[in-house]
């Protein structure tokens, strides 16, 4: 499904990947790790497309297609998705005009009809249950005055609309108690589907006891200098990021 | 109170927009050009105390002049743009009531539902197409008719020229000078009116070279309650210069909505001046809504007279081309426990031009204000530009006072998140745009009102977004 090589990239003229090599197929669920400033955001950032960052060299072949090349709405319209570590709120957009915008948007790329308003709102129902999410939220403006939690349940949301084939979660777990990391995950695992994937990078293992994943790649200045299963993160709890560090 | 904030935002086009200055001849001889045009008009049928008034004004209109940039208030506006031609007051039709205009062409401009609605085709009332009642509580119709009957005119005189600053002011002295009709509403103490009252400014093709001066008068007496909208609007492409004046009141615990739309024609020009008195706990929510016009300014002015009183000032502009809007406010707190609270917003593209001033006096014996100011641009292009100065200046020492301005483009983080769901860049673009103009339209307390800027902001943004 997607294949990185050698890929570089950075932001304001500073390297900060450097070469990173990486394999995912359908139904893989994937977890990125490492300590802080180790690169992991960035690599969520440049697979969805973010213009801040500048790609220096290497590919992406996402379906056999460069990734690296496209436009973040052609990703998300093939099925890229990044739920962002820091929601951004805005105001004077209602959530469901947004939700409902972008799932048209994506339907019309595929060309299928666009969905009206009513229709829609017995699609978004039903998947709000998933993140257990209010009806009012919807009419709240995207992500303005929302708790943390409730702007991570709305990503999950925005993910359970779009069904993506390719998740990026970056960062989910920050700033989420318990409850809220339950309903997140229980979102997440809700969507997995044999033919899509999910990527999770985090700093910690805590999420990766709700989502389990299949392997466990660890980032660190700017390259995966270990790459293992489940168990690799449990070593990460135990032993922390420096041995590795050193060993890199 | 935080200190005095000017902003200012330059693009490196600045020097390509520079407009040739007009000498100093050419602006004396437009002054001396309206002096004589005013000589030139017979007078014999009016009332003595609007003739004298109409001279006081030309004579103070030709000790004023035209601004110049050494004007502060039009530091960043030329009125060249104006000055380049001589207009004349447009010719009544033969017959006013039978325009060329018919319902179905001022339809689109009109509210639907209970509206009273007055429609004045290039400054003069058109009343075949105007919807009008008046009853013993209140009084809604055109300046033309107040003025033959004998306690109308008597009210009119009353209150023409009473708020208004002709004296210090040259475009309400030529105003005053040229008023050809407008507006009365006068809400009677303790009622509110069951209808919103709409004056409608049409302007066609036959305003071309137009000076168009309508005077409005809107007195609220104690506790009474209206909304008045003021259109202007093009229903052709002409050049003429709109010079309006609106004259508020607003007695005791009285409440007033008052919002302008302003859609001229492209290539008019548009000085459209609102002076409002507010006496004790009366609540005052004025609102711009500004999209036409080659050049437009508003200047809106209240005088805070009473204690505990309200005034809200808000507007959108929305301009794109060659396009000027020019956004003048003051608030003058002179009464205790006031408080004023002003939001402007603007979308610039093209090669267009902002500029807001928004003046906040709080005198000494005005204790305990509050007072809110801020001023936020967006800018579309490269090429767009915006002067904005909120200004505070307190002599209280009791008061709670802010003001603030932002000039800047779309916020990359938000079009990339709105790109990074699938929505591609234009409608993104449109949707942030929209955003941000909607935050001020929901200071609309009327939803018709509300939802006609809202769907015309909107369009303004389908085109070159």
């Amino acid at each position: 499904m997607l294949d990185i090589t050698s890929l570089r990239a950075g932001i304001a003229e500073r390297e900060i990947l450097k070469g990173i090599d990486l394999s995912i197929k359908p139904g893989e669920v994937h977890a990125i790790m490492g300590p802080n400033g180790s690169g992991k955001s960035t690599l969520a950032q440049v697979l969805a497309g973010n213009p801040a960052y500048e790609v220096l060299g290497g590919s992406a072949m996402y379906n056999g297609e460069e990734l690296l090349e496209m436009e973040p709405e052609v990703r998300a319209q093939k099925g890229i998705f990044l739920a962002f570590q820091y929601p951004v709120e805005i105001p004077g957009v209602t959530n469901a005009y947004f939700l409902r915008s972008a799932y048209n948007e994506i339907r019309k790329s595929r060309g299928e009809e666009e969905v009206d308003p009513l229709d829609f709102l017995d699609i978004i129902e039903e998947r709000m249950k998933l993140v257990e999410m209010d009806e009012s939220m919807l009419n709240r403006s995207v992500n303005a005055g929302f708790s943390g939690g409730e702007k991570k349940r709305n990503e999950i949301l925005q993910m359970a609309v779009l069904q993506p084939k390719l998740a990026i979660l970056d960062e989910t777990d920050s700033g989420l108690d318990i409850d809220a990391l339950r309903i997140v995950a229980g979102g997440v695992n809700a969507l997995r589907r044999p033919d899509n994937a999910t990527i999770v990078v985090t700093h910690y293992q805590r999420l990766l006891n709700y989502i389990v994943p299949d392997y466990v790649h660890v980032l660190a200045n700017g390259r995966i200098v270990r790459s293992g299963g489940k168990e690799l993160a449990l070593e990460l709890e135990e032993r922390g990021y420096d041995w590795l560090l050193e060993a890199a | 109170m935080t200190d005095a904030v000017m902003a200012r935002a330059h693009s490196p086009l600045d020097a390509k927009r520079v407009v040739t200055p007009v000498a100093h001849a050419t602006r004396d001889s437009r002054v001396e050009g309206y002096l004589k045009l005013f000589d030139d008009i017979g007078r014999g049928h009016e009332l003595l105390w609007l003739l004298k008034q109409r001279r006081a004004a030309i004579e103070s209109f030709g000790r004023l002049g035209f601004p110049t940039s050494k004007d502060e208030d039009w530091h960043f506006t030329s009125v060249a743009p104006i000055l380049e031609r001589a207009y004349v007051p447009p010719v009544t039709p033969s017959a006013a009531d039978s325009p060329a205009l018919t319902r179905e062409d001022v339809a689109p401009y009109t509210f639907e539902g209970e509206w009273e609605t007055l429609v004045f085709l290039n400054g003069r009332y058109v009343a075949n197409l105007s919807q009008i009642e008046s009853d013993a509580q209140a009084y809604v119709g055109p300046m033309s008719d107040a003025l033959v009957d004998d306690a109308r005119a008597h009210f009119f005189e009353r209150h023409f020229a009473g708020v208004a600053d002709v004296g210090g002011h040259s475009f309400t002295a030529l105003n005053a000078a040229f008023a050809g009709d407008g507006a009365l509403v006068h809400v009677s103490a303790d009622t509110v009116m069951p209808r919103n009252i709409h004056l409608l400014f049409v302007s066609d093709d036959a305003a071309e070279g137009a000076l168009v001066s309508p005077h409005n008068i809107i007195a609220l007496d104690h506790h009474a309650e209206v909304t008045v909208v003021e259109s202007y609007v093009s229903a052709g492409n002409a050049n003429y210069f709109t010079n309006a004046v609106t004259e508020v009141y607003i007695g005791d615990g009285a409440r007033l909505r008052h919002y302008k739309i302003q859609r001229e024609s492209p290539r008019a020009y548009h000085v459209g001046s609102w002076y409002a008195h507010q006496a004790d706990t009366c609540a005052y929510e004025a609102f711009s809504f500004a999209t036409g016009a080659d050049l437009s300014r508003t200047n809106i002015a209240t005088l805070l007279d009473g204690n505990g009183s309200h005034v809200s000032l808000d507007g959108l502009y929305l301009v794109n081309g060659e396009q000027t809007v020019d956004h003048q406010t003051s608030v003058v707190h002179a009464g205790e426990s006031c408080t004023s609270h002003e939001l402007y917003k603007g979308v610039l593209d093209g090669d267009s031009h902002a500029v807001f001033n928004g003046k906040v006096y709080v005198r000494a014996e005005a204790q305990k204000t509050d007072g809110k100011q801020s001023n936020n641009n967006l800018l579309l292009s490269e090429g767009a530009r915006v002067d904005t100065k909120p200004q505070l200046e307190i002599y209280a020492d009791d008061v709670k006072c802010t003001h603030g301005a932002t000039v800047g483009p779309v916020d990359s983080t938000a079009l990339f998140y709105l790109k990074s769901r699938g929505i591609g860049t234009s409608i993104a673009l449109r949707l942030l745009t929209y955003a941000f103009a909607a935050e001020v339209l929901e200071e609309l307390t009327i939803p018709a009102v509300r939802d006609e800027l809202e769907k015309l902001a909107f369009e303004r943004f389908a085109v070159g977004a």
